[in-house]
Order: structure tokens, then sequence, then C-alpha cells
């Protein structure tokens, strides 16, 4: 059964807050990873990694630089 | 000297490492983890306090634990000498080292490149595992802007980086330098291969008691891991501030061998000419010199040739004590804490003990702090770092 955008979401935000010690209660939709949660080129390479395995998805590195917030790479994940 | 800081198999601060060492407590222990259980060598010092009841969670994961130690000594230094923001950065220099590096984070992410493939090694991996990474980490936490240096001369690495400390503020570089070092290769593979060398002791049965320098009865140092940090300053710089002043860096030496790899030269010429050096630069009679914190590592070889070259470019009037009978090697920590010891012996009036000095080798005609701490009115301390590689530092410490 596909996950829903919460499901992600929340997943998105254990993997965050584990990495790169992002306060779940600041990851939305609309949040910048760089801008808004702080977390740096090398941090974000670790998410995707970490994200890849628990939703088992493939994220290209050149699809990377369009994932700009959570909503977008939430977005990534539930097309699978 | 304006700020001390250090983490150490004896305590997770300079005042706590202090107490031990004048109570002469052994911080080496039996290794107990499943890597150990083959090697040679299982015992070591281990740190008093893990760096993870000290640093953010994030923060560990992204720094070899060489680099952690490095920070929270530094941190501390930086602390006691009361320094902060209003420090001009481009006037802040860094000059701190690591024998060896981050060799944990190498295996243990070529273990992952093996296990999982490229894709699940850390992006932090080069940073982790670069020598300069102790320095550079404590250089960003601090905005150093003067320069960031990372001298690596093996055991000698963190007695150089002080030395070259010093000699950034002479030549008018910097106003304030964080120097020091840090060591954390505790692991199977940097143990096993100075066990290969037959450098290490196998007194497994007996940890506490395996590091003698000295004594009879040595058979190999006892590898720990720490890091040591020391604020030197410009003297009008501190004055003008109010800082307190620990002890003045008077003079440093710095020689290397040109004999062996690791072997050291058994009439300690290089080191000698290293103490020699120190004395110079500090214009003072070595008679004044009460006191030499001796890099008496507890191998067969480098303890007595050491005792030759402090017998002749000092003299035979000097108390000798050896640190690392109690905290193990620290390899590129070792010169920045026996420094501190150093230091602290001066301001105190106190020399930490040799323990486990039971029977002196016979060639030893120098008087020893054994076994129990020595109350005595020093001036200036001299402080000595020998590395693989031919590496020699001494460094001299003179009441402030």
């Amino acid at each position: 059964m596909a996950l829903s955008r919460d499901e992600i979401r929340e997943g998105l935000s254990d993997i965050l807050e584990e990495v790169a010690g992002v306060n779940p209660d600041d990851v939305a939709d609309g949040k910048s990873f760089t801008d808004d949660l702080d977390v740096d080129s090398l941090a974000m390479v670790e998410v995707v990694v970490a994200a890849e395995e628990k939703f088992g998805v493939k994220i290209p590195d050149d699809e990377v630089a369009n994932l700009k917030t959570v909503g977008d790479a939430v977005s990534y994940i539930e097309k699978g | 000297m304006t700020g001390l800081g250090a983490t150490t198999p004896l305590g997770g601060d300079v005042a706590s490492t202090w107490e031990a060492l004048v109570a002469g407590r052994s911080g080496v222990h039996l290794l107990e983890q499943e890597w150990a259980r083959e090697l040679p060598c299982r015992i070591a010092a281990e740190l008093a306090v893990e760096p993870s009841e000290v640093l953010p969670r994030v923060r560990l994961r992204r720094l070899d634990r060489s680099e952690q130690i490095a920070l929270v000594a530094a941190q501390q230094a930086w602390d006691d000498a009361g320094l902060n923001d209003d420090l001009e950065k481009e006037r802040l220099g860094v000059v701190f080292g690591s024998g060896i590096g981050g060799a944990l984070t190498l295996l243990a992410q070529d273990d992952i490149l093996e296990e999982s493939g490229p894709r699940k090694v850390s992006p932090f991996t080069v940073p982790m595992l670069m020598p300069n990474g102790p320095a550079a980490v404590v250089g960003l936490e601090f905005h150093a802007k003067a320069g960031v240096h990372a001298p690596t001369s093996a055991c000698a690495t963190s007695a150089e980086a002080i030395s070259w400390a010093a000699d950034m503020i002479r030549v008018g570089r910097a106003d304030v330098v964080i120097a020091g070092g840090a060591e954390a290769v505790i692991g199977g593979l940097p143990m096993a291969g100075f066990s290969s060398m037959k450098a290490m002791s196998t007194r497994n049965d007996d940890p506490a008691h395996a590091s003698r320098p000295w004594d009879r009865d040595r058979d190999g140092f006892v590898m720990g891991e720490g890091a040591g940090a020391l604020v030197l300053e410009r003297r009008d710089h501190a004055e003008a501030r109010g800082a307190k002043i620990y002890a003045v860096v008077a003079g440093s030496g710095l020689t290397s061998d040109g004999y062996d790899i690791v072997q050291p030269d058994p009439e300690c010429n290089g080191g000698g000419r290293a103490m020699a050096a120190a004395i110079k630069q500090a214009g003072i009679d070595p008679k004044e010199i009460g006191h030499v914190n001796a890099h008496a590592t507890s191998t067969p070889v480098g303890d007595m040739a050491e005792v030759k070259g402090i017998k002749r470019e000092v003299g035979d009037h000097v108390v000798l004590t050896a640190t690392k009978s109690m905290t193990g090697h620290l390899l590129g920590g070792a010169g920045a804490v026996e420094s501190i010891a150093a230091i602290l012996a001066i301001v105190e009036g106190v020399i930490p003990p040799t323990i486990n000095l039971e029977n002196p080798d016979p060639a030893l005609d120098l008087d020893v702090a054994a076994n129990e701490a020595r109350k005595v009115e020093l001036n200036a301390a001299l402080n000595t770092a020998f590395g693989f590689g031919g590496h020699n530092a001494a460094l001299l410490f003179t009441k402030a």
C-alpha cells in the first residue's frame, strides 16, 4: 500500500532529525532544506541516501537539485 | 599561556586530570571489546569522559573522535582564557595536530564501502579522516583567520604545535593562538600495527602496572587517547585584558634525528639538541630548570636514551617525571597534555609522580618523582616529545 503524504513527511522528518538535527516541528511542505532547515549540501547527501533506503525509491543525483523544499521531496517520493 | 583544556584517560577536564596525576592514578584498563580479543596488546587508556557526554549528537556524527576531543579541549582552553567574540579573528591562529588522524573513520567507512557500496559512504568521510581535521574543526569553531596549521610529527606532534604557535606570536602573525593536539586511535588496526613493531606492552594481566617508564621490567608503551589545548597569547595582549597568565613559553627547540624511521638515537643527540635550542632561546641557565616532564614512553631503548640527553643538556639536578605512566601514550595528544602537566607543576609547585617505578633501571642516574608526588618550588620546567620519524621537540616554560 502506498504511503500517504503525511506518512512520507513524517518519515522524512525522522531522517532529518537523525542526520541533521532538524526539529520535527519545523518540518513542513513549504520549508526549504537549505534556507529554512539549515541542511547543507553534505547533509543533504545523507538525507537522500537514508530516504532511498527508507522509502525504497531511487533519487538520482541530478534530481536532488530540484528537491528544494520538503514538499518537493514528499511529492517525488510519493510518485515513487 | 592564558588558557588550558584537556580530556584524557584520567579526567574530562584539566582539573580532574591534574588531580588524578598528582594522586598517581592509572588510566589503563583491559579492553573488553570483541575486536581486541586476538591482539597481543589488549590494554589501553581510554577517555574518562566520552565526547558524547559533552557534544550534541549531530555534531558527533560529523566529526572523527580525534576532532571531537580536539573541540572539547579547545573549548575548555578558550573558556579558561576568558576569551570571547570580541577578539579580532584575523589575529587568532590555530596550530593543532594529530599523529595519525581519522584512522578509525577511514576503517569504518571502508567497511561500509565493502559491505554496501560507494553510495553509502558518508559525505563527511574526507573532512573526518584528514589529518588536519582537528585543526580545521577548532579553527572553524572559533573563526580563526590568522592561519590554521596542522603539524604531524607522530608523538612529537602537539609539542611541535606549541612551538609553532609561539613562533606565530613571536613573528607577529597572531596575538592569540590555540595550540595542541588530539589522538583517538584505540582500535584493532593501529594497535596491531604498533604490536607488530613490538612497541607495545603485553602485560595484559596487570593493566594498571603496564606503563612503567624507567622501570627495569618495562616492556613497551600503552596506547592512550586524549587531547590537550593551550591558549598562547602575546604578553601585552594578555595583560591589557587582565587575563591570568599560567606560565611563559620561554623557549622551544625542534630538531630531527636523521638516524632511523622508528629507533631512537641511543645517545639522544637530536633530542638533546632540541633541549639545548629551547634553553638557548630562553636565555636561561640550565640550573634554573628544576623539572623535566619527559617523553619516557616505557619502551626499553627510548627511556634511557632520553635520560642521557637530559643529563647532558640540562644537568643532573633536575627532577623527572613520566606522565605516560598514568595516561598511557596519547601519541599526537601527548606533548600538549604533558606540557599542561609541566605548566601546572610550576604553578602548583608539585611534580606528579611516575607510577610503577618499582625497580629503577640500573642506568637511571637522575632523580625521578617516583610513585609519589613531589613538592618543589619551580621557576622553569622542560617538556620533551619525540616522534617516529626522528622528530624532536623541547619546550621550556617559565614562571609567569
